[in-house]
């Protein structure tokens, strides 16, 4: 028997309008254990580089995390994995809410789509019986208008519905895919859209099986109460104390201007009491005790729920008020758009307007601003909505923005590139603009896969701590971090850089992390992103092995536990390599930090790339790869030319 | 409720009190309930097997947690719906019988009628699960003394024959009871 996973994948082909279930290797669970580590495997075995991710050829691969559908608290991230045409590269995202669990309760460990269906369907998993439906009656409707819909269609309020709005449909490459209070971006709304997938709706009624029945429970029961007690998890910032922090130390605009001390307590109680008015709940995702996501009812607005920072990226990026934000996302999520990358396209395409690259020939109507804030600064909430339309559409100039930022300034010339100042590798960033360069961020954003720094950044503490004894009382209870990072956070003094050598490691831990919640479903915000703040994380690498035993069978200690994490991650390094990623690509925006350590950056990447086993190109050498039982992508390499037989750092 | 038989004229009343105000929907309560009634317990978990399911209508703001209550041959005649503070609830979103008209409170592979039996174990569980892992408060448990009065209860034996009844025949499950005692005696 298989436990905690299915053990099946479903493999959906939508030119030839066939499904099959295919039953997974058992071998390939213990390597990488599952969602993006058996994605990744998958991607490279059938995908090569020479596929363009809006061929057919391209994969896009739902997963469960190996610990779905069990009793251990809060695994419920569904990973979704393909290649974006907007980067050329890999393109990860996960989501929240309940889809994975249901996708495991039908049977599945993942649903696998190929091929491009003629015009718009909607998939229906129904435990064994699998149908693609003709989704004419959809085209044009909202996410959550579709699952309603669907929910309705099959007669079944129990089935958990992943669905695009009009963005993904046009192939929008800013689409994001819709689920219950969740949605994945970075690149995988567009190619479920250029599937033609309007939806998929899944229902299971079938057990998961868990190897050691009683020691789960043992440790998982209690982890309840532990989490639930926990201040230090799930997402505390959305519940009001992130307000200030993002206000004050977040850029405005197009990742221009930080406000230092914009917030002020007029501006939090009216904020706390718009708040109270538009929520209706507090809500969580499977099986977790905490309540990260808001449902909101903005008049006249689809209700909507809301987490995390999205709360203030378009009042940011607009110059605009709370209000405006949670009015705008009222559309934007029904259209299905990352709330991370749109208002950085608009933001950006406002500054062109201001800059007189875009007129009004490519704007025709295009607004005024709307007042002046209390600080003289145009807000720019009518125009956003106005973007926000033609980006949907891909109207107008809404069909080069459509493209993000980086393909758009290209398309548009004329000194466009000048304002495209916060992508790496071609995507959008979080609008974050410092003093002085901070090494472990510097070796994140510089080398990171994930795209974006949340899905790196979380292990290790974003900031010293200035009384020695508190921070020796912090190192003392501090379980989820190994020996080695103690002895340098107890170093650590304010406005100081970790030394090299410790950046290179936290950088590593704090990747690290994130691969393993990636493959086993656990969410970031008890586990991965949340040692960063307090330092106490449910979820770590001396626990975790012991769930993923009791649930799996597969026997894994820590140290082996981090072995799989590396394994998965020069996996996803040897798919973009392969598709031509190399150390050039491997810097943050230049305006990052007004104050840069060139000499000691490029030392930076040399000795992350030596400790990782790269070469000087930051490509896997023969030997890493062939350690971690890669040896199939070592051939490939040296077939490619990539590397070079007994030429380890040569490229 | 569940009623305990008590050789005094006072009975425990085992009561859940549910907060629908306070519910997050995480049905983790689905999750320890049908794990603890796993064979062997824990071995496995299916929310279509517990006898708690978490009704939810996100963008209805509807969330509420039913425990599974008897089994019934047949559906209701014409439903209510209720509005509660503004917030419309059809009836079926409380009731807890397993009915013919949904699938809610059915094992899914035998069609059996599923019935909460408040945890019911050897030593009993100070906390019924659903309770234990309702870190929200909106399942609380309590117990109290009640003057006992003449009461009928279903075991779930007995609404399982039953639904066995309804559907293939009483004959036929006599005759199978009979067969069965044949060979178990
Ligand atoms: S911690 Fe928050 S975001 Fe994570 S699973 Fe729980 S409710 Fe969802
Ligand atoms: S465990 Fe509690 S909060 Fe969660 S769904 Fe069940 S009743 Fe609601
Ligand atoms: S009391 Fe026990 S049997 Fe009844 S619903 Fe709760 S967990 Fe299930």
């Amino acid at each position: 028997m298989r436990y905690a996973e299915t053990g099946v994948n479903l493999e959906v082909d939508l030119s030839r309008g066939s499904v099959e279930r295919v039953k997974t290797d058992p071998e390939l669970t213990r390597l990488h254990l599952g969602g993006q580590g058996t994605a990744a495997k998958i991607l490279w075995d059938r995908v090569p580089p020479e596929v363009d991710p809006l061929d057919p050829e391209n994969l896009l691969i739902f997963s469960t995390g190996l610990l779905h559908s069990t009793l251990v608290p809060g695994a419920n991230r569904t990973a979704v994995d393909t290649f974006s045409p907007q980067t050329g590269r890999y393109s990860h995202s996960l989501f929240g809410g309940f889809f994975g669990p249901e996708m495991k309760y039908a049977g599945y460990d993942k649903f696998i789509f190929c091929g491009k269906a003629d015009d718009l369907v909607y998939v229906w998993v129904n435990n064994d019986k699998v149908e693609i439906r003709d989704a004419g009656h959809l085209r044009g409707k909202g996410a959550q208008e579709t699952a309603l819909i669907l929910k309705e269609e099959v007669g079944d309020p129990h089935a958990q519905v992943a669905s695009i709005g009009l963005a993904g449909e046009n192939r929008v490459y800013l689409a994001s895919i819709e689920h219950a209070n969740s949605s994945a971006s970075r690149g995988v709304g567009v190619v479920m859209g250029d599937k033609r997938i309007k939806a998929i709706i899944v229902r299971g009624t079938k057990d998961v099986n868990v190897a050691q029945p009683k020691e789960l429970a043992e440790i998982g029961i209690p982890m309840y109460k532990e989490m639930y007690d926990n201040k230090e998890c799930g997402d505390s910032m959305a519940h009001g104390e992130g307000d200030e922090f993002h206000v004050d130390n977040f850029a405005w605009g197009n990742a221009r201007a930080r406000r230092k001390n914009f917030f002020s307590k007029e501006m939090e109680e009216e904020w706390v009491s718009l708040e109270d008015r538009l929520r209706m709940r507090w809500t969580g995702c499977h099986n977790c005790p905490k309540d990260c996501h808001q449902a909101i009812k903005y008049p006249g607005r689809m209700p909507y729920f809301q987490k995390c920072y999205s709360k203030l990226t378009y009042a940011m990026g607009a110059f605009g008020d709370l209000d405006f934000d949670y009015n705008i996302i009222g559309i934007t999520q029904e259209y299905g758009m990352d709330a991370y990358s749109t208002p950085q396209v608009i933001a950006f395409a406002i500054e062109l307007y201001e800059a007189g690259i875009l007129t009004d020939k490519e704007l025709p109507d295009f607004p005024l601003f709307d007042r002046e804030d209390s600080d003289g600064i145009k807000v720019n909430e009518s125009r956003f909505f106005y973007l926000v339309e033609k980006i949907a559409r891909r109207e107008g100039i809404g069909d080069i923005l459509a493209n993000g930022v980086y393909a758009a300034a290209r398309q548009i010339g004329n000194g466009a590139e000048e304002y495209d100042h916060n992508t790496i590798k071609k995507f959008e960033q979080v609008p974050i603009k410092l003093n002085y360069v901070n090494y472990p961020y510097f070796l994140m954003y510089a080398t990171g896969e994930k795209m974006n720094i949340t899905q790196i950044e979380g292990s290790f503490p974003q900031a010293p701590i200035a009384d020695k004894a508190e921070r020796e009382e912090f190192v003392r209870n501090w379980d989820a971090a190994p020996e080695r990072f103690k002895k340098w956070f107890l170093a650590w003094e304010p406005r100081q850089n970790p030394s090299l050598e410790a950046s290179v490691h936290i950088c590593d831990w704090n990747e690290a992390m994130h691969y393993i919640d990636d493959a086993i479903g656990t969410c970031a915000f008890l586990s991965s992103f949340r040692g960063q703040f307090g330092g106490r994380p449910p979820y770590h690498i001396y626990n975790l092995p012991a769930f993923i035993t009791r649930a799996s069978g597969i026997e894994l200690d820590s140290d082996e536990l981090w072995e799989v994490s590396r394994r998965n991650r020069n996996l996803v390094r040897a798919l973009n390599i392969r598709r031509g990623l190399r150390r050039a690509d491997e810097k943050p925006p230049a305006d990052h930090w007004k104050k840069r350590e060139p000499e000691n950056e490029q030392k930076l990447l040399d000795m992350y790339y030596e400790f990782k086993g790269w070469n000087n190109d930051g490509i896997p050498t023969r030997e890493t790869l062939d350690r971690l039982g890669l040896d199939y992508v070592s051939e490939d390499f040296i077939q490619r030319g990539i590397l070079v037989e007994g030429e380890d750092d040569l490229s | 409720m569940v009623t305990v038989e008590d050789c005094s004229k006072k009975r425990i009343v085992k009561e859940i009190k549910v907060d629908l105000d306070k519910c997050i929907g995480c049905r983790a309560c689905e999750m320890a309930c049908s794990g603890f009634h796993a064979v062997p317990k824990f071995s496995s978990t299916n929310p279509a097997r517990s006898r708690i399911r978490v009704i939810v209508e996100d963008r209805k703001d509807v969330y509420v947690p039913v425990r599974a209550g008897d089994y019934t041959p047949a559906e209701c005649n014409g439903r209510n719906t209720y509005v509660i503070n503004g917030k419309e609830y059809s009836e079926c979103s409380f009731c807890t019988a397993s009915c013919p008209a949904r699938d809610l409170f059915k094992a899914p592979d035998s069609g059996l009628p599923l019935r909460c039996d408040m945890c019911a174990d050897d030593p009993t569980l100070p906390v019924p699960m659903c309770v234990q892992v309702c870190r929200s408060d909106t399942l609380t448990y309590v117990e109290r003394e009640e003057e006992s009065r003449e009461e009928v209860t279903y075991d779930e034996v007995e609404s399982g024959l039953e639904s066995l009844a309804n559907r293939y025949g009483i004959d036929k499950v006599a005759d199978l009871v009979a067969r069965i005692s044949r060979t178990k005696s």
